[in-house]
């Protein structure tokens, strides 16, 4: 490596700051956004892609304002299309490295429909899905996350909505890489970043975030320290379901079709379920589990190779260009039938 | 087997010379009407003839046979003269069962020819037809058209009875001959139907020997069969030296995309989501990808105008295309695009609505929601071709004015343009205006709304552009900076730079050209697929001798600068239009003149007859 090469490798190598903007942050104080937007300007520089090919698209919501501080290309679009415009960006410039910053008002209810597709048709892109059980920007309304029941201004005796768990959506749209973090574990979350980001096709990443605002400790069931040590579930590939305190270690097993809770201690080691982020059946029995009953998982579920859709496409362009020659405008004019006028 | 109503003066073929003739095959949506038409309009073109074509067809993919609303026909206008529309009134009819013949009847002329499928006309057919009785036993309609009742079953069948094919497999052909009938009668050359029949079934050869025979068949029972007192010739018509070829509006769009990805050597994205009558160009850009025309089939009409704005903020072309009801769901990603100063072109292939409407059907009532139809004030350049073939250059257009002002252009065809063809002259492509994209790349001063001084657009960035990182969006942005700003005298700023950006396109428009007299009685204003229309009945009304002009606007916002001036020099304005009166209202509001309408909204392109009438009233009026 010359010199100057050197120099050049050297001025690429960002930190944190690089990616910060020179924008004020306009998130309400002790909100989980925070924690979110350092963990991703912590671990960009992991990325090693020069930050000019660097975009974030967002829809509307608190979480959408997520690109105005990012020192990258961003667009802040309209509510709920972010995955449809990174769709045609990509399918422009596959060269760049996109995400897509959505909530669960924005990403699963007026956006649900191209969340869909875009798990679906496996666009080369990495979504964070920020779930705060809560529609912050408009003040405080249930969201399809937002358990039944839930009292809000709009649902002043409880809503009537089952809730829609994301991690379950994802993967009935054929999503090859799902997992969830907590904005609460900053390393965990640089972790989960780290590998959604580096997959190729649709990363899918619920980030369970706290709106201290209008629905504080929503997800207290990780975030208390004695609860979390209860109910955490780290999925760890080729590791078994083991959670719980040291002294009360659990485990999750399968019986016949069903999970099932049973105490580690006693548990033949052939019996245990050894978590295969390749196993897809797996990860749907997995997206499922929530306590009471069961412990609640995080980290990857799955994490799977599949041709991406700008791929297959590009590939189709490539072969008809190679098959046929360029297209050629005039020529094309002057193809099937034609008559002189003299 | 066949006999004829209509005396028969003499058994020789007389031929006779025609100036232009309207013809319309109509039948069964499942007995092939729409390539009987295709088929007689290339052999017509091969004639030299002029041409306007009007396909016309049930929603319906099978429409139940036998039924009123399964009829499907094709009509046309051939000429050797200039042909502006596809015809009023039918010189001509072919009519293969009872359903068609009780649609279409009414608008045979007087003593016209009427060639129908006895076959067809059986119990179950005129029961479904609701004809109580069969409408060819009654003397009065040969004595009103010159009728042939031809058995066409029986002789398609007579004529292939010894090659293998089952029964419905050679009654499928009878299409092919009332083709080899009519293109007899009109003495349109063969060659080119057994050419396509060659190419078509190159795999299938029973069933291009049984087409080919039962074409020549056709023609043949017009040459010898003693019924037919006489044949037409129609002389090729005076059109410009060139090659053409035959072109609807659909093909037409996609093509001047094509030409536009070329010319630029920047991708197209086109996103879409079916709808008639706009999957044509979805299916017609999906065959091109040679050219780097990337199509998504979005999941909805919003994804398909916000892929395309994605792609735009990628540096690529950004197209999407729908008809009414998907540009309404569009409108929202329509406004992004123009708060954020992105080129993005749009294609509404008008339909009759409002909501579902008639589908296949034709109108030009989405001018108002291509105007205004969305929140606030969210200006967009609106163009409108005139014709099929125009569409390749409107489509052109719409992309060079988009990047040129990075502006949302809405392109107004409609179903009439999309699916009708009329000759071409193949234009050569090195003479279309460049189309000159600069990517900023100098980080030095830059920022995202700085503009240029003589179209206030701002600079176009690719990502992967080093220094020039920056973000945009919906939200409102203080001018230059592109930073957020809530401050009320930048958003009314912001709110005149976006309207002063999408008038100064003014300056991309030629001199309009008028059609008669500079000053006069009346001035006849159109735009869109009435041209034709206009046109002729613009002529006719200038033949009698008035002083009548027209003038047809391809450029609908910003309006032609000189419009202004035009209008006021003459006595009345007469704005005919599908709809009920956008137009005009327009006009009215704009420059304060007294313009006056002249509406139908049938969902069928205007008729240039009660347009001429309408004319002659207006002018009549006042003397």
């Amino acid at each position: 490596m010359s010199p100057s090469e050197a120099g050049a490798a050297e001025a690429r190598r960002y930190t944190r700051k690089d990616f910060e903007s020179d924008q004020d942050v306009r998130w309400c104080p002790g909100c989980g956004d925070y924690a979110i937007l350092s963990a991703v300007q912590k671990f960009m520089p992991d990325l090693d892609i020069p930050k000019e090919n660097i975009v974030f698209i967002s829809g509307i919501g608190c979480s959408s304002r997520f690109p105005y501080y990012m020192n990258t290309y961003g667009f802040h679009t309209i509510h709920g299309r972010a995955p449809a415009i990174a769709t045609g960006l990509k399918l422009a410039r596959p060269d760049l490295k996109i995400f897509v910053v959505t909530g669960d008002g924005d990403g699963l209810s007026i956006g649900g429909n191209h969340m869909l597709h875009v798990l679906r048709r496996n666009v080369d892109l990495t979504v964070l899905l920020f779930n705060n059980r809560i529609y912050g920007l408009t003040k405080g309304q249930y969201s399809p996350t937002s358990e039944q029941g839930k009292v809000t201004k709009s649902t002043p005796m409880g809503s009537a909505d089952r809730p829609i768990n994301p991690l379950a959506f994802a993967l009935g749209c054929s999503a090859t890489f799902v997992g969830r973090t907590i904005d609460r574990d900053m390393r965990h979350m640089e972790e989960m970043l780290r590998r959604a980001a580096h997959h190729k096709g649709t990363g899918f990443l619920e980030i369970l975030q706290n709106c201290n605002v209008y629905n504080d400790m929503a997800w207290s069931v990780v975030y208390e320290k004695e609860s979390k040590l209860q109910h955490e579930l780290r999925l760890e590939h080729g590791k078994p379901l083991l959670f719980g305190p040291p002294d009360d270690r659990k485990a999750v097993v399968m019986e016949g079709v069903t999970p099932k809770v049973v105490s580690a201690k006693g548990v033949p080691e052939s019996a245990l379920w050894i978590h295969d982020e390749a196993n897809v059946n797996a990860a749907k029995i997995l997206a499922d589990l929530w306590t009471p009953e069961f412990p609640v998982p995080i980290g990857v579920l799955t994490a799977r190779q599949a041709p991406t859709y700008e791929d297959v496409l590009l590939e189709q362009e490539q072969r008809a260009i190679s098959d046929r020659g360029p297209g050629d405008i005039a020529k094309l004019l002057v193809s099937g039938d034609t008559w002189k006028i003299e | 087997m066949s006999e004829t109503v209509a005396p028969v003066k003499s058994t020789e073929k007389a031929r006779k010379g025609l100036e232009r003739a309207v013809i319309r095959f109509a039948g069964d949506s499942g007995d092939g009407m729409q390539l009987t038409g295709e088929q007689f309009t290339t052999e017509s073109a091969w004639a030299g003839n002029d041409i306007a074509t009007l396909p016309n067809f049930p929603a319906e993919i099978r429409a139940p046979a036998g039924t009123l609303f399964g009829v499907s026909s094709f009509q046309l206008q051939f000429g050797s003269q200039r042909v502006y529309t596809p015809g009023d009134r039918l010189d001509c009819l072919v009519a293969m069962n009872p359903a068609a013949l009780k649609v279409h009847l009414r608008d045979l002329k007087p003593g016209g020819l009427l060639v129908v499928n006895t076959a067809a006309f059986d119990k179950r057919n005129l029961d479904k037809a609701g004809y109580a009785q069969n409408p060819l036993d009654d003397p009065a309609l040969g004595e009103r058209y010159r009728l042939h009742k031809v058995d066409m079953t029986a002789l398609t069948l007579e004529s292939i009875k010894d090659l293998a094919l089952n029964t419905k497999e050679k009654d499928r052909t009878k299409n092919f001959f009332a083709l080899g009938l009519v293109s007899w009668i009109y003495t349109r050359p063969l060659e080119p139907t057994l050419d396509w029949i060659k190419k078509k079934f190159a795999k299938q050869t029973s069933i291009a020997e049984a087409n080919t025979r039962v074409l020549k068949a056709g023609h043949a029972f017009g040459e010898t069969a003693e019924i037919f007192s006489e044949h037409y010739t129609v002389e090729a018509a005076d059109m410009a030296p060139g090659l053409y070829r035959a072109m609807t509006g659909n093909r037409a769009l996609a093509w001047g995309l094509l030409a536009a990805a070329e010319r630029s050597k920047i991708p197209v994205v086109y996103g879409a989501y079916p709808i008639t009558p706009a999957s044509g160009v979805l299916e017609e850009l999906a065959m091109h990808k040679r050219f780097r025309i990337r199509t998504i089939q979005a999941e909805d009409e919003i994804a398909a105008v916000t892929a395309a704005i994605g792609a735009a903020f990628g540096g690529a072309i950004g197209v999407t295309g729908s008809s009414g009801p998907g540009i309404a769901l569009k409108g929202e990603g329509i406004g992004l695009a123009v708060t954020a100063e992105l080129p993005l072109v749009i294609f509404n292939i008008q339909r009759a609505g409002p909501s579902t409407g008639m589908p296949t059907k034709t109108e030009q009532a989405d001018l108002m929601q291509a105007l205004y139809g969305r929140n606030s004030e969210s200006p967009v350049v609106v163009l409108a071709p005139a014709t099929p073939g125009d569409c390749f250059y409107v489509a052109y257009e719409a992309v060079r004015i988009a990047t040129k002002y990075m502006v949302p252009v809405i392109v107004l065809s409609d179903g009439f343009l999309a699916n009708g063809s009329e000759p071409w002259m193949i234009p050569d492509v090195s003479t279309l205006p460049p189309i000159e994209i600069q990517f900023r790349t100098a980080a030095e001063g830059f920022f995202p709304y700085l503009r240029d001084p003589a179209t206030l657009s701002r600079p176009w960035v690719r990502p992967g552009t080093p220094g020039l990182e920056h973000r945009i969006g919906g939200i409102e942005k203080q001018d230059v900076t592109g930073n957020i700003s809530y401050d009320p005298d930048n958003h009314d700023h912001m709110v005149k730079t976006r309207a002063e950006k999408v008038r100064r396109v003014a300056q991309e428009i030629p001199p309009t050209t008028i059609n008669g007299p500079a000053t006069g009685d009346l001035l006849v204003v159109g735009w869109g697929g009435t041209y034709g229309a206009i046109a002729a009945a613009v002529e006719r009304a200038q033949t009698d001798g008035r002083s009548v002009a027209s003038i047809h606007l391809r450029h609908l916002n910003p309006l032609p600068p000189d419009l202004g001036h035009i209008l006021r020099e003459y006595r009345k304005v007469l704005v005919p239009e599908i709809n009920s009166g956008q137009l005009v209202r327009v006009l009215r509001a704009e420059y304060l003149v007294d313009a006056v309408g002249f509406n139908r909204v049938r969902g069928l392109p205007l008729a240039s007859e009660e347009l001429y009438e309408a004319i002659i009233q207006l002018i009549g009026s006042k003397s």
